[in-house]
């Protein structure tokens, strides 16, 4: 199912080119250019991180920028302000952990957090350690205010938990390509190639994320069957580079912008050739 | 977890552990009340769903033997049962009796083991290949290290930076049984970094590793596996007290930090109305929060703490107003956590459990007291819950139980040094040790 319509376009026509970033990562007015960066290179909906203290689902690169951006004063409050004031066309989604959302406003559970993200234009939530099991409010809120609650698909989700899980997952699934914490790697896992298949009967965007990093990994993962890319720490580390060298605002923007045009360019091919082959069958 | 279900349909075990109705909340589902649950990534739910299941079948039913290996080798490689001892010296200077159960004494010089033996134990059962673990104090880490050693499997320990500059005897010691050690230089380098960096190698590795968790804190079913481990510490004090005193105690009193020695010393009493069970946490230098810095100065979660989600279970935590996770602190590197057992905090909530709070300068006393009048040198976690005991005693009823979560033998320099930096009544002369420091 979908409740975010701008969500639903974005895999509708062709692969969805899914970028990560963390807001705030290294300040405010920074990252807003690097996410309004990746707009213009093709991104389809942008993954907005929110902080969170103790990332425990996200490997060193994406833990450093989330350190980088808690230390610059980011909040959930400053995060609602950072996506009204982005002009982007992409759909937007958030990413953050539980804690964050259970705590955010006035009364008890996840609605408040859902009521402010849906104002502040946010169309979708993915949530790391919030299993299905535990997801009923938060679900609830993200209907009610037309928001879409992603779930992640590990390599080692099967049988009836993939059954519960794909129940209650709305937008997109998010493939996790290989075990592990997030992080670029120059391999496309086999895990990926299993993972699609296992989820080829389920009628829902599949996007598959965990180590994608060039236009080659994303053309065989698109060929491979899946329907969008998610990419993260290999756009971070763009980001960490240009702390690391003291680069402009506007060459780190560059950079991102390039990278985001080849891995569309990569995600475009990949579904070219799965078209073709699919017409020539 | 219908998995566990099977668990009555078998006759039950003497080794098996306790089905008294306290000890039972939990143990199908994860829950206690609002608190507990499975907060983990996707990659992780298979790994604990798996250890619910072992959980179920050679813990709760002793399946292949397990509990009754396992009650062994606590008697032969730990020397259980360890002692309840009457302190005659502190109840003639509270006027009750105080009888200390002594798991000080246990291999490796505290509580740890009794976990640490009966996970690594269920991974060989399980078939696991790898153990890895995060410490706080050390305590958790060089027990696990011992237990792997002694069941021969590789290890690997996560440990803060800030920790392992704290408790250098500890790492050598986790070195010396064969275990690697690895620093985790995140955040301030305690105890909530390194278990969220040994969740990060469980994550690549849940296939063939188990992750041995030190306390009863993180996803179901890890706080009531570890508190059923635990929980052999009240199951003998409970019989001695019998044996000893004629009857129950009217006080059980335990330390509290993430909470295993605290559950594993209230566990089996739960269910007897009559007597009060007291959490000491660590109130570091003072209960104000500095909000703008992260920094909760003290680690008592359950007196002072805000319902939240952390590494793994929905239960009392320190953090910010946003749900920031807070730096928390204390004198001993073992109660130093942020967080607490989700069994506790619903304890706590229920009335059923009393949370108190001793700050630095008390427990600092009270780790002297213990060394100086009744020649037992207590952990500087365990030395809270005498510095309870000198400022409570007027509260507590005829027959106090304390437990002695551990020596204090890996805290010398730390007291050298805690002692130095304040003036403690009852310290020693300590001149000839802080000179040039």
């Amino acid at each position: 199912m979908a409740n975010s319509e701008a969500i639903a376009a974005a895999f509708a026509d062709g692969p969805a080119y899914v970028p990560y970033l963390v807001v705030g990562d290294p300040d405010y007015e920074s990252s807003k250019a690097y996410v309004e960066a990746l707009d213009r290179g093709g991104a389809d909906v942008i993954e907005l991180g929110l902080p969170f203290s103790e990332p425990i689902a996200e490997g060193s690169t994406i833990q450093e920028a989330l350190v980088r951006s808690l230390d610059a004063g980011m909040t959930p409050t400053r995060f609602f302000e950072f996506a009204e004031e982005l002009d982007v066309d992409a759909a937007l989604v958030c990413m953050t952990y539980y804690n964050l959302i259970y705590q955010y406003g006035e009364g008890e559970g996840p609605r408040p957090f859902v009521e402010r993200a849906a104002a502040a234009g946010i169309q979708g939530l993915v949530v790391p350690d919030l299993p299905a099991e535990e997801a009923d409010p938060l679900r609830e809120a993200c209907d009610e205010f037309g928001l879409d609650l992603v779930f992640i698909v590990a390599p080692t989700t099967r049988g009836d938990r993939l059954d519960r899980m794909m129940e209650n997952v709305s937008g997109y699934v998010y493939v996790q390509a290989r075990l592990g914490t997030t992080g670029a790697r120059d391999d496309v896992s086999d895990q990926t190639t299993e993972s699609l298949d296992r989820l080829r009967e389920y009628d829902v965007p599949k996007a598959v994320g965990f180590g994608i990093s060039t236009g080659e990994h994303a053309e065989r993962i698109v060929a491979g069957g899946a329907d969008g890319i998610i990419v993260g720490s290999a756009l971070v580390d763009v980001v960490a580079e240009g702390v690391a060298e003291d680069l402009s605002t506007d060459e780190v923007a560059d950079r991102l912008e390039a990278l985001s045009r080849e891995l569309k360019e990569g995600a475009r091919r990949g579904y070219r050739s799965r078209t073709e082959a699919v017409e020539s069958a | 977890m219908s998995e566990t279900d099977t668990r009555t349909t078998e006759e039950p075990n003497d080794t098996a552990p306790s089905r008294r109705p306290g000890r039972e909340r939990g143990r199908d589902d994860g829950k206690f009340g609002r608190y507990g649950g499975q907060y983990v990534p996707e990659a992780l739910m298979p790994a604990i769903e798996e250890l619910a299941d072992a959980y179920g079948r050679y813990v709760l039913n002793n399946e292949d033997g397990f509990m009754d290996e396992f009650r062994e080798r606590l008697a032969d490689f730990g020397g259980r049962p360890t002692p309840l001892q009457r302190a005659d010296r502190l109840s003639e200077r509270y006027d009750t009796e105080v009888y200390l159960k002594r798991e000080d004494l246990l291999h490796g010089g505290a509580h740890k083991l009794n976990n640490a033996l009966g996970q690594v134990l269920l991974a060989k059962y399980m078939g696991k290949e790898r153990i890895i673990a995060e410490t706080g104090a050390g305590q958790h880490g060089t027990a696990t290290a011992m237990a792997a050693a002694h069941l021969d499997m590789p290890c690997t320990i996560y440990m803060g930076e800030r920790d392992i500059n704290r408790q250098r005897p500890n790492v050598f010691r986790m070195k010396l049984n064969g275990s690697e050690v690895k620093p985790v230089t995140t955040g301030r380098g305690t105890l909530k970094e390194a278990i969220s960096e040994t969740m990060r190698d469980w994550a690549e590795t849940v296939e063939d590793t188990h992750y041995v968790i030190g306390s009863i804190v993180g996803p179901h079913p890890f706080p009531v596996m570890v508190r059923d481990f635990q929980a052999v510490i009240s199951e003998e004090a409970r019989e001695q007290a019998i044996e000893k005193t004629g009857g129950l105690p009217t006080d059980v009193v335990a330390c509290a930090g993430g909470g295993s020695n605290t559950m594993g010393t209230f566990a089996e009493f739960v269910d007897d109305e009559s007597v009060a069970l007291h959490a000491v946490e660590a109130g570091g230098s003072t209960l104000e929060v500095d909000e703008a810095a992260g920094v909760a100065p003290n680690s008592a979660s359950l007196y002072a703490g805000e319902e939240g989600v952390l590494h793994g279970a929905r239960t009392k935590l320190l953090q910010d107003s946003d749900g920031q996770i807070m730096e928390s602190h204390s004198v001993s590197s073992g109660l130093d956590y942020a967080g607490v057992g989700p069994e506790l905090a619903y304890l706590v909530d229920e009335g059923r459990v009393s949370p108190v709070a001793v700050d630095d300068d008390a427990a600092l006393e009270g780790f002297h007291r213990l060394s100086n009048t009744e020649g037992i040198i207590p952990a500087l976690e365990t030395a809270h819950a005498f510095g309870f005991l000198e400022e409570h005693h007027e509260e507590l009823g005829e027959r106090v139980v304390v437990n002695v979560s551990g020596r204090g033998d890996k805290d010398l320099d730390a007291a050298i040094e805690e002692t130095d930096q304040r003036d403690v009544p009852n310290a020693p002369d300590m001149s000839m040790f802080t000179e040039g420091m």
